[in-house]
């Protein structure tokens, strides 16, 4: 063991370090805690006022009504997971065709410009991507589908599709590329065309990291804030299809939490839909997780 | 590494140093929140005052008049743009924390009724509008339109102009949940104007520009009291005066106690002839007599 004076100071450091890197790790821990507590401790006041079956199974949100107040959120859960379904239908078949067109088919000239312009995709700003909703995509849509106007699902699936894209493309790509040479190049010696090789060893043995990636894109589109602000209506009605405008709950939360009064039924109620959100997502990455490790058990 | 950890503390001093002058800036700026309807009216008349004024910086923030109140109530700001009156709940939770709020008529909306340009329809009864947006008229050819159904667009429940409408004209009533909410005035006249079927609501500020031309796409309705009545415009001075033209109303300012200081000056500014003079220019309406005499008690 070193004995001088130096070396006592590179443990002590050393110790620090450990100790810094440590409190990093379960700071992560910590805080995901900490939202999860603070959520929950200001949405159990909501259900003394609130039936809780009331609150997932009613149909109507409509706080501020002045002939009977209700806090029914099953609309609003339904908006979020059609928008996000939609998104999905879209992203998930075009995004593992642009991951695989980038790690497999596309010559090297080609992928350096498509990998930075899906990276650019991926910053830009939600609202951006609403006013394109608004200005672009709906009036298109109304005239496609032939309705007055395209303030609606099929418009918020769109453009959760653009912003939950990167997402799924560099992690599918990722996940594509690091499947053993040896794969393939086997699949190829058996005799399999490069078509064959793709979809039938590629993709399944990528699978694991396509997944993950799919449940990130979905967590992307169930979060998503401004864009389906913007651009799908914000009808509080049961949704009635693709075509009918929607109101996800993180919409909800964004209008109304603003002007509510502090500490009211209608405050806590609010952060109620914030837990709600909280567990669907947390629920979205853990199966996720445990997808990923059964899939990670089988190819051993 | 001395000089490294030297420059890094360096810089975060610098950092520091140069945020205390907009720290203290931000104190002194007079800070209005609130309604949508007011905010580019108070943004405009801010700029004269400043211009005249450099000393006084204000900062004019929209969110709806609900918004604003709470604002108010909670001491993050120093003026409320509402365009309803305040509820008897706000009232009371303010006394709760000691506000005592003084109201202020600044000018005078005939909140507007607009159509797509393409509607044949020109003039409504205000039991017909009721009924459209309560939900029981569902298509146009039941009030004597083209056959299709009725495309709605209203505000969010922060709304001040949502709280009135529904007040006035729905009878207190619930809403249709089929009714989009858009976050402004700017975008229901957006949507209207994209909307054949559409059929909105708005401050008479945001149907006419600058030179009081009605904005291309737009048709404004007049509005009956009820079938034996006359129908008139929101456009027509003397009916929105006189009240004939059944939904006009106030557009209100409200300060925590009497207003002092550069507040009071600011408020005197809009109701000065100068100021009026920028309301009609917006295409809203200068204060009435009586509401200008019931202003200078509550100045006292």
């Amino acid at each position: 063991m070193i004995r001088t004076k130096g070396a006592r100071f590179i443990r002590i450091k050393e110790s620090a370090i450990k100790a810094f890197f440590f409190t990093n790790g379960i700071l992560a821990v910590f805080i995901l805690l900490g939202i999860f507590v603070f959520l929950l401790y200001t949405a159990i006041p909501a259900f003394r006022e609130i039936d809780i079956k009331e609150f997932f199974t009613g149909k109507n949100w409509d706080p501020t009504s002045p002939v009977k107040e209700e806090y029914g959120i099953l609309s609003m859960i339904v908006s979020t997971f059609l928008v996000t379904l939609g998104a999905l239908a879209i992203a998930v078949p075009v995004g593992i065709g642009v991951a695989s067109y980038l790690s497999d088919v596309a010559h090297e000239k080609v992928r350096e410009i498509v990998k930075p312009v899906v990276e650019i995709l991926a910053g830009i700003p939600s609202v951006v991507i609403g006013f394109l909703g608004i200005v672009l995509f709906g009036p298109a849509i109304a005239k496609i589908t032939g309705q007055s106007h395209g303030l609606n699902a099929i418009n918020g699936s769109i453009l959760l599709a653009v912003m939950a894209l990167p997402t799924i493309i560099s992690i599918s790509e990722d996940a594509l590329n690091a499947v053993p040479r040896a794969y393939k190049e086997a699949s190829l010696a058996l005799g399999a065309n490069r078509w064959q090789t793709l979809i039938r060893v590629k993709i399944p043995a990528a699978l694991s990291g396509i997944i993950a990636a799919i449940m990130l894109g979905m967590g992307r589109a169930i979060g998503e804030t401004m864009t389906v602000l913007m651009a799908t209506g914000n009808a509080p009605a049961f949704p009635g299809g693709f075509l009918s405008s929607i109101r996800t709950m993180t919409a909800n939360i964004a209008i109304e939490l603003g002007e509510v009064p502090y500490r009211t039924t209608h405050y806590y109620a609010l952060f109620a839909i914030g837990l709600v959100l909280f567990i669907i997502t947390f629920i979205v990455n853990l199966i996720s997780d445990v997808v990923l490790h059964k899939f990670q058990e089988k190819e051993l | 590494m001395n000089l490294r950890k030297l420059f890094i503390i360096g810089m975060l001093c610098f950092g520091l140093m140069a945020s205390v002058p907009t720290i203290s800036a931000q104190r002194n700026m007079m800070q209005i929140k609130g309604s949508d309807t007011l905010v580019n009216l108070v943004q405009i008349l801010s700029e004269e005052y400043m211009a005249k004024n450099p000393r006084s910086p204000i900062a004019v923030l929209g969110g709806g008049s609900g918004t604003g109140i709470a604002a108010l109530i909670n001491g993050t700001c120093d003026i409320a743009n509402h365009s309803r009156p305040m509820k008897d709940k706000e009232i009371e939770m303010a006394g709760d924390r000691g506000v005592m709020p003084r109201t202020f008529v600044i000018a005078v909306d005939g909140l507007s009724v607009i159509v797509n340009g393409s509607n044949s329809i020109s003039r409504l009864t205000m039991d017909q509008i009721g009924a459209m947006f309560r939900g029981e008229i569902k298509n146009w050819k039941e009030v004597g339109g083209p056959d299709g159904t009725i495309s709605m667009y209203g505000r969010q429940s922060n709304s001040g102009t949502y709280g009135f409408f529904q007040e006035q004209v729905l009878g207190n009533q619930n809403y249709s949940p089929h009714m989009k909410q858009m976050n402004g005035n700017a975008q229901i006249v957006e949507g209207v104007t994209a909307d054949k079927f559409g059929i909105g609501y708005v401050g008479v500020g945001y149907v006419v520009d600058t030179q009081g031309n009605i904005n291309k796409g737009i048709k404004i309705l007049s509005v009956s009291r009820d079938t034996s009545s006359a129908a008139f415009s929101p456009l027509d001075k003397a009916a929105v005066d006189s009240g004939d033209y059944p939904i006009a109303r106030g557009l209100l300012q409200s300060t925590a106690g009497i207003p002092t200081g550069a507040v009071l000056e600011f408020i005197k500014f809009e109701l000065s002839p100068e100021g009026q003079k920028i309301v009609e220019r917006e295409g809203f309406f200068p204060v009435g007599a009586a509401q200008m005499a019931e202003n200078e008690k509550n100045m006292k």
